[in-house]
């Protein structure tokens, strides 16, 4: 007599990734969270193209040569792409279990993150000040739209932050605080990826 | 559980050796990009405000640089290269590309079509915008 | 205080919708009422509610998916009634204003509410016993999903008693849809549901994708995937491509109606085409989504019926692959009318026709594979051949509204409503149904009754070709979509029959309904005590009926297609042989977790503030939703190991029963 034996899966050494079974949590958590990356930017793509088709329909108001102040997008474009190297610092310092280096950066990467933030507002409240709100065309409705909606992702990556210090301050360095602080840096470098998408072409070939 | 041989996270840096020569070697690798990036996005800066360059060719020039730049940050803050323990990554983020690509291309051409046959005239506009 | 909700938001006015609002709440009333009565609400907030269970997570989408079903085809009743009587001089019993968010209502019930739901929850309950594995990548997130579904759901049924639904069509275009032209409630609740649970199906679709592509048995390569998996590959990464252009397309619309911006309304200079373009980029690949698991579902129950290896395995997932790819090339197909002009509309028009191979390919391979087998006449497959007929009818007009020309005249003609409702009946519902009656056994642990299973079978096959070949005639003839009244008496004759094919459907309605009764019944009798009913060829029949939790006591080896068919073979070869001592160990699973109803709860909370205009409460509503992520994040116990006497205890009873 004999059941259906059902062989049972091999511990892998001798096999690859996926001939071994499922693959490790820290890589199916990664690699979750890229396929979500990669879905937020299909959204900004949706929003880019709106922008594009609509950048010269400002219904006789202000266009993007009269308002963007290129100083200023230097500066915000400094503070992210610096905020970018240090959060790589502090996936250094969280590699090595170093707390206070860990912290350290973090702060640094959020200081330079509101830095940001506060001169994309000074920006916003500027042209809103001469009249150049978002309710004036149709063109300032996306720029509105597509720059606030990436700081709006700034925004929720600094909170998030915060939060991941947090439990850094509670949990200390657990598997799956790693695995959600790996998550952060895919999430905050994607975001300067896509702040090189918006300056290039929103205020560098929008400025023109 | 599983011996992940052929397969990387997202976003992991894997160098061999001890801990303290890995970070050396990412902290390289960190800087690297950075110093990168900033050329780049000064060149990307300079070129969109000199007038020492084909006017017709300036957006064109700052579109590759934007992708440069985009391919400096994968490459150096993303670790994300083509060895074959990447395989699946590189494939998603094709697969995002060519989406976007599709989605932004394609609308723009079936746009600037549908503007061009479809909206009235600036002359009739007017007349419109008179109710 | 409540911004713009007052005692007006009630129907106070309108007898059909007072009734129809009284029956909806007497319906949830009693439900209620009888869980609270019979105790059940420690029970099922225990093992459904808070379940994070791939399985229990796949039966509440589908019992979801068939609640609103009836809703849906209520509103599709009202139509057919309405159209049958309104002609000439008789207004109908709809007034125009109903109507309309009659058939808003139905398409938007039918697509994101039944049939998407239907389709994730199939995938929900088999993907992850076919690949072998104890769960989906993230199972707290995929009961998230689940509630966020339900979330829409909710907001989408309360429009019927308080305020109003949309009355813009399923799509809601501009300039109707905007602020100045839809001024009223409906739209919000239209946008809102959706937004709210176009993100569930948002974070399903990674879900999905990462447990396909990171978790699957030892020894299953790509290529020994069931083609059920590669269908649901395609349609995840589709979901993942998809569904942020309709997140971002809504979120426009609402800042338009919201703060006032000028995305796509007429004055300063915003551009409705726009919007048109965008949410047909979104709504093509929707379409590609919810047919795609179906083709996997009919390749699964064909070859189990005809007792052979699906043909053509290969061409089955490059034709699955290209129909994901190609989707994404066509979607101005849906707006050749709108004016983009000859060399635009050629490529989309070509691009259409191109698509139609690759399905025609899997038509062929279906075809082989019942050729030279023994083929079972079980319910499943009837659902499936009733498929193949069907679905190639409504391709082939499909074909024929792709040509630009042919188009001008047909665009939203009945012709169109006819052709739509042929794929997605014939394809999508269809497929649900044999997904549905072949998997029952093993998600329950009994089968369904067969006859009352092929009654309803053939009253949806008669129903659906008396209620919608006339309307291809109606929209040659000139009839367009959406009409409450007409004028043409010519046109009666054949919405009568339309309207007979309703009620036909409804007939069928009536027997699956009966079906799962009558199979509760007598459950006792027809027991599935194997786990295989079926003679099964995948590894979801090597599991109990219903399955543990944990799906199997130990991770299958696979090593080639067809896993399960192959242990079997290998099991008969090696009769006599004592049977080789199992290594069981202890199990980790995932911890239930009441994240996803608690967080559902407050985005209901939410998008009901937002469509009223209760700003106090979209706060109360949004910390709230943040307080459970915290929650969430902080939570010690995150598994639980269940112990190995229960793991080889069940799986011994397992094989008890297996031997003969």
């Amino acid at each position: 007599m004999s059941a259906i034996t059902i062989s049972h899966g091999g511990h892998g050494a001798h096999a690859g990734a996926h001939e071994g079974g499922p693959a490790s949590k820290r890589i199916i958590v990664a690699y979750g969270f890229w396929i979500f990356l990669l879905s937020d930017i299909v959204m900004f793509s949706a929003i880019f193209a709106t922008y594009a088709v609509l950048s010269r329909a400002t219904a006789g108001g202000p266009g993007g040569a009269e308002l963007f102040n290129p100083t200023s997008v230097a500066i915000e474009t400094a503070c992210l792409l610096a905020s970018s190297f240090t959060c790589g610092l502090m996936s250094l310092a969280i590699n090595e279990e170093h707390r206070t280096a860990t912290y350290l950066s973090a702060a640094v990467t959020f200081l330079l993150g509101a830095a940001f933030l506060t001169l994309e507002l000074r920006e916003f409240a500027g042209m809103i000040a001469v009249g150049a709100t978002p309710q004036r065309s149709a063109f300032l409705s996306a720029f509105f739209t597509l720059v606030g909606c990436h700081g709006a992702h700034v925004s929720v990556g600094l909170l998030w932050l915060v939060v991941m210090m947090a439990q850094v301050a509670g949990k200390g360095f657990k598997p799956r605080i790693m695995r959600r602080l790996a998550c952060f840096s895919l999430f905050w470098h994607a975001l300067d990826i896509i702040w090189v998408a918006l300056f290039s072409i929103v205020y560098l070939m929008g400025g023109r | 559980m599983t011996e992940d041989l052929y397969d990387r996270a997202p976003g992991d840096d894997e160098f061999p050796g001890s801990r303290r020569e890995e970070t050396l070697a990412g902290l390289r690798t960190y800087l690297i990009g950075l110093a990168l990036a900033v050329i780049l996005t000064a060149t990307s800066f300079w070129a969109a405000s000199t007038s020492l360059l084909w006017a017709p060719g300036v957006p064109i020039g700052l579109a590759v640089l934007a992708i440069a730049q985009m391919g400096i940050h994968l490459v150096f803050f993303l670790h994300i290269t083509t060895g074959p323990d990447n395989t699946n990554n590189v494939l998603a983020l094709a697969f995002g590309v060519l989406i976007v690509a599709l989605v932004v291309a394609g609308s723009l051409w079936i746009m600037a079509n549908l503007t061009a046959n479809v909206m009235p005239s600036s002359d009739l506009m007017n007349l419109q915008m008179q109710h | 205080m409540l911004g713009k909700l007052s005692w007006s938001a009630f129907p106070i006015n309108e007898p059909i919708d007072i009734v129809a609002s009284a029956l909806m709440i007497l319906a949830v009333v009693a439900i209620l009422a009888w869980i609270t009565v019979k105790g059940w609400w420690p029970y099922l907030w225990r093992e459904w509610l808070t379940s994070v269970d791939h399985k229990r997570i796949g039966v509440m989408y589908c019992v979801l998916a068939l609640v609103m079903l009836l809703r849906g085809f209520v509103d599709a009743i009202m139509m057919r009634s309405q159209q049958a009587i309104a002609v000439g001089n008789a207004p109908g019993y709809l007034p125009p204003e109903h109507y309309d968010q009659i058939f808003s209502a139905h398409g938007t019930i039918m697509i994101f509410f039944m049939a998407m739901p239907f389709m994730i929850g199939l995938m929900n309950f088999a993907l992850p016993l076919q690949l072998g594995v104890r769960d989906v990548a993230f199972p707290t997130l995929n009961s998230v999903s689940l509630w966020l579904n339900a979330s829409g759901v909710l907001l989408t049924n309360i429009s019927l008693v308080v305020g109003e639904f949309a009355r813009t069509g399923w799509l809601a275009y501009p300039p109707l849809s905007e602020l100045q032209f839809s001024p009223g409630v409906g739209v919000d609740y239209y946008l809102w549901a959706l937004q709210i649970s176009g993100v569930g199906t948002l974070l399903t679709g990674i879900n999905f994708v990462t447990t396909i592509l990171k978790m699957r048995a030892p020894g299953m390569t790509y290529m020994r995937m069931p083609v059920f998996c590669w269908t649901a590959l395609a349609s995840n990464l589709l979901i993942v491509a998809a569904f942020p252009i309709l997140t971002a397309t809504f979120a426009m619309l609402l800042l338009d109606r919201y703060l006032g911006f000028h995305f796509f309304t007429v004055d300063g200079d915003g551009n409705p085409m726009m919007y048109i373009n965008l949410i047909w980029a979104w709504g093509h690949p929707e379409v590609y989504i919810l047919i795609l698991p179906a083709f996997g579902i009919f390749s699964e129950v064909i070859s189990t019926f005809s007792g052979k290896p699906l043909f053509g395995y290969r061409s089955m997932v490059a034709a699955t692959m290209a129909i994901c790819i190609l989707s994404f090339l066509v979607w101005l197909h849906h707006f050749f009318t709108m004016g983009a002009g000859a060399d635009v509309n050629g490529f989309f028009g070509v691009m259409t026709m191109i698509i139609a191979v690759p399905t025609g390919v899997k038509i062929y391979n279906w075809l082989f594979t019942m050729y030279g087998g023994r083929v079972r006449f079980t319910v499943p497959i009837l659902w499936s051949l009733g498929f193949m007929v069907t679905f190639i009818l409504g391709g082939m007009t499909g074909v024929l509204l792709a040509v630009p020309p042919a188009d001008f005249v047909l665009h939203n003609s009945l012709f169109l409503i006819a052709h739509f409702h042929n794929v997605i009946i014939g394809g999508v519902v269809f497929g649900a149904f044999a997904g549905y009656t072949y998997w029952f056994p093993k998600a329950f642990g009994f089968t369904l009754h067969e006859g009352l299973g092929k009654a309803a079978f053939w009253c949806w096959f008669i129903g659906f070709y008396l209620a919608f070949m006339p309307l291809y005639a109606l929209g040659l003839m000139g009839m367009t979509r959406r009409m409450q009244h007409y004028e043409d008496p010519s046109w009666q004759p054949l919405l009568l029959i339309a309207a007979a094919g309703a009620v036909v459907i409804l007939v069928g309605i009536v027997f699956t309904i009966l079906q799962l009764v009558v199979s509760i019944r007598t459950r006792d009798q027809r027991r599935d005590l194997t786990g295989d009913p079926w003679d099964g060829r995948t590894l979801e029949w090597s599991t109990p009926s219903p399955p543990p939790s944990w799906n199997f006591a130990v991770m299958p080896l696979v090593e080639g297609e067809d896993a399960f068919w192959r242990m079997k073979r290998k099991a008969r070869a090696e009769q006599g042989r004592p049977a080789e001592a199992v290594d069981y160990e202890p199990i980790e699973m995932p911890v239930n977790s009441a994240t996803g109803f608690i967080t559902a709860f407050f985005a209901v909370i939410t998008g009901f503030a937002l469509i009223w205009y209760i700003w106090w409460m979209v706060g109360l509503g949004l910390l709230g939703a943040f307080a459970t992520t915290l929650v969430f994040a902080w939570r010690e116990i995150e598994e639980i190991e269940i112990p190995v006497e229960e793991v080889a205890r069940i799986d011994r009873a397992y094989r008890a029963g297996l031997v003969q």
